[in-house]
């Protein structure tokens, strides 16, 4: 089951969203976020699949980033779904859902440091630190 | 002060040195791990969330209890019954949950980091681990994902090892919903039954891929290894004794009243709400509308068994436990048709770039020798593109989405977890019922937080 690809932009991206909502793609499956780190330009592309269910069909958006501010709109008031899926990007790569009710980390606790997704964050070289252990200078 | 001017120095230098990495340092410290927590006061959009008020306004809060009764608990992230580490906050107002947060990270493991480091022969390790209940349905998503990226096609015997396997891993997912939900809401002799059934299919899984979970058994361009020797004797008695022992369950649950009396018309979800908050899978089945990828765009040769998706219209709790047992009996229709149609032929594509040759050859070719050792080593490469193939796991829609840059490894492996994306619907169910219906709603949505988290 292919799925037709929509490549859009910012500005564009929350209508098109909107006008896919009211042609029967009932559910947002899936938001996810490729950083083409030294790759491509912009750097962070957000990819969303939607399904409808009537129809039997796949749509796939792709939306480029700009590098500054790294803000795209919410669509959680479109599809509530999409809640989780936008915490954990900006959770994982720090993208900007703008006018998220909940914006806040999901996975990693609150105070870390950085984006583990993104790809110039090194990966297994962090050392486990446990609660109350004795510090490491 | 001297010493900090000089460590602030090399500060940036150890940072890079110690994490690999130019996105900063890590914090030391230990971390505030209840810093996500719900508040006394949130603004609109969150409370409609929180209050599973989103879609559909179905809320009814009795006005007469007074402030003082209303306050705000933590439920895990060790508690029996939240199937893992899943940690909600509620708040009560006396008896009657009001708002719900699922807090969830706890079983966080970076697994969709450590995919992108390991290449796609290693793949299917990964991902296994992931959803830990139906771990073949892991390494069958990642395994059609990188066959589509190649565009190959594995042969029908592979196939029908693959639904077979499946399958059975279905049915043992559902009997461990089952067990636990059963625990959690008192039955307690559903909990060693159905782990009692669930051992069988285990011990079948072990004869086969050489462990009872986390099997590694599915890679891409085939599976691992033949069906053992009579193996057509362990599914026909696995064909014999489930239906009997399902009928027990039926027998002990289905006219009982304590239990219909503690799951009918609690936690419904309707149509609408699934539909807006992505739920797929059993509990989609639940609410009324018929919706199963192995029917409406099917995978792995699915399309030639004949079975029917098990529909109710209820949504509440009692209809996502009935739908379950009813799709372990089509599950064992699909068993039963996969046990008398087994085509001959190679378990796993011919091509040596992407499947590694039998270890007798090893010994007598010198090219063998050299495929092997290229696919141990580097693995196969994959071409540039990306896909997302998602098929029907015992919980929802699984998706995987790969990004491949032509390497050998994926430049972006990413998993779609159906009990991430149902979890959202928590509040929904939770709210506006008493605390005590709580623990049966989060075991009706069979949340596995190892799928959650990643």
């Amino acid at each position: 089951m292919s799925s037709e690809i929509i490549n859009t932009s910012v500005e564009e991206y929350k209508k098109l969203v909107e006008s896919l909502h009211s042609e029967n793609y009932e559910m947002m499956v899936d938001l996810t976020v490729v950083d083409w780190f030294r790759k491509k330009e912009p750097r962070f592309e957000v990819v969303v699949q939607f399904l409808s269910i009537s129809k039997n069909q796949r749509k796939t958006i792709k939306v480029f980033v700009d590098d500054e501010g790294l803000s795209i709109p919410s669509i959680t008031d479109i599809y509530p779904s999409a809640n989780f899926y936008e915490r954990e990007a900006f959770d994982m790569f720090g993208i900007n859902f703008l006018e998220h009710p909940d914006l806040t980390r999901i996975l990693m606790p609150d105070d870390w440091n950085g984006h583990p997704l993104r790809k110039n964050y090194g990966s297994g070289r962090i050392p486990v630190q446990f609660k109350n252990a004795p510090k490491v200078e | 002060m001297k010493k900090d001017t000089r460590k602030n120095k090399f500060k940036d230098k150890f940072d890079f040195w110690a994490t690999n990495s130019e996105e900063g340092g890590w914090n030391i410290s230990s971390t505030d791990e209840g810093s996500q927590k719900m508040l006394e006061e949130e603004n609109a959009k969150q409370i409609k969330i929180q209050t599973g008020t989103d879609v559909i306004d179905d809320f009814v809060i009795d006005e007469d209890t007074s402030d003082d009764e209303r306050m705000i608990v933590n439920m895990g992230p060790q508690h029996p019954s939240t199937h893992g580490v899943l940690r909600l906050q509620a708040e009560l107002e006396g008896e009657v949950v009001r708002r719900v947060k699922p807090i969830i990270g706890y079983l966080h493991t970076g697994m969709e980091k450590t995919g992108e480091e390991l290449n796609y022969f290693q793949g299917p390790t990964n991902t296994t681990r992931m959803d830990y209940l139906s771990p073949l349905f892991n390494e069958l998503v990642f395994s059609l994902t990188t066959e589509k990226l190649i565009g190959i096609e594995v042969p029908d015997r592979a196939k029908n090892i693959r639904i077979l396997m499946t399958e059975l891993n279905r049915i043992s997912s559902h009997l461990v919903a089952l067990a636990t939900g059963g625990m959690d809401i008192g039955a307690l002799s559903m909990m060693i039954f159905g782990f009692r059934e669930r051992e069988l299919i285990l011990n079948f899984f072990e004869k086969t891929t050489g462990l009872r979970m986390n099997h590694n058994y599915i890679r891409p361009g085939g599976v691992a290894a033949d069906l053992p020797d009579g193996w057509q004797k362990d599914i026909e008695e696995i064909l014999k004794i489930i239906p009997e022992k399902l009928q027990d369950y039926d027998d002990m649950l289905l006219d009982n009243p304590i239990w219909k009396g503690r799951l009918q018309n609690v936690g419904i979800l309707t149509t609408k709400e699934c539909f807006a908050y992505g739920v797929t899978g059993p509990s989609l089945r639940a609410s009324g509308h018929s919706w199963d990828l192995r029917k409406a765009q099917p995978y792995s040769g699915i399309e030639n068994f004949e079975f029917e998706v098990p529909v109710l219209n209820e949504g509440d709790v009692f209809a996502r436990w009935r739908i379950k047992v009813l799709e372990i009996f089509e599950s064992l229709k699909i068993v039963e048709q996969a046990l008398n149609k087994m085509p001959k032929g190679p378990y796993k594509i011919q091509d040596k770039k992407i499947t590694p040759p039998p270890r007798k050859r090893l010994d007598e070719s010198m090219e063998a020798l050299i495929h092997h050792f290229k696919i141990y080593t580097e693995g196969f490469k994959v071409p540039e593109g990306d896909a997302y193939v998602a098929i029907e796991s015992p919980r929802g829609e699984l998706g995987c989405y790969i990004v491949s840059d032509g390497s050998s490894k994926p430049y972006r492996m990413h998993v779609r977890g159906p009990s991430f994306c149902n979890l959202q619907a928590l509040p929904v169910i939770m709210t506006d019922s008493p605390i005590a219906d709580a623990v049966a709603a989060i075991a009706s949505l069979d949340p596995v937080i190892g799928d959650v988290d990643r």
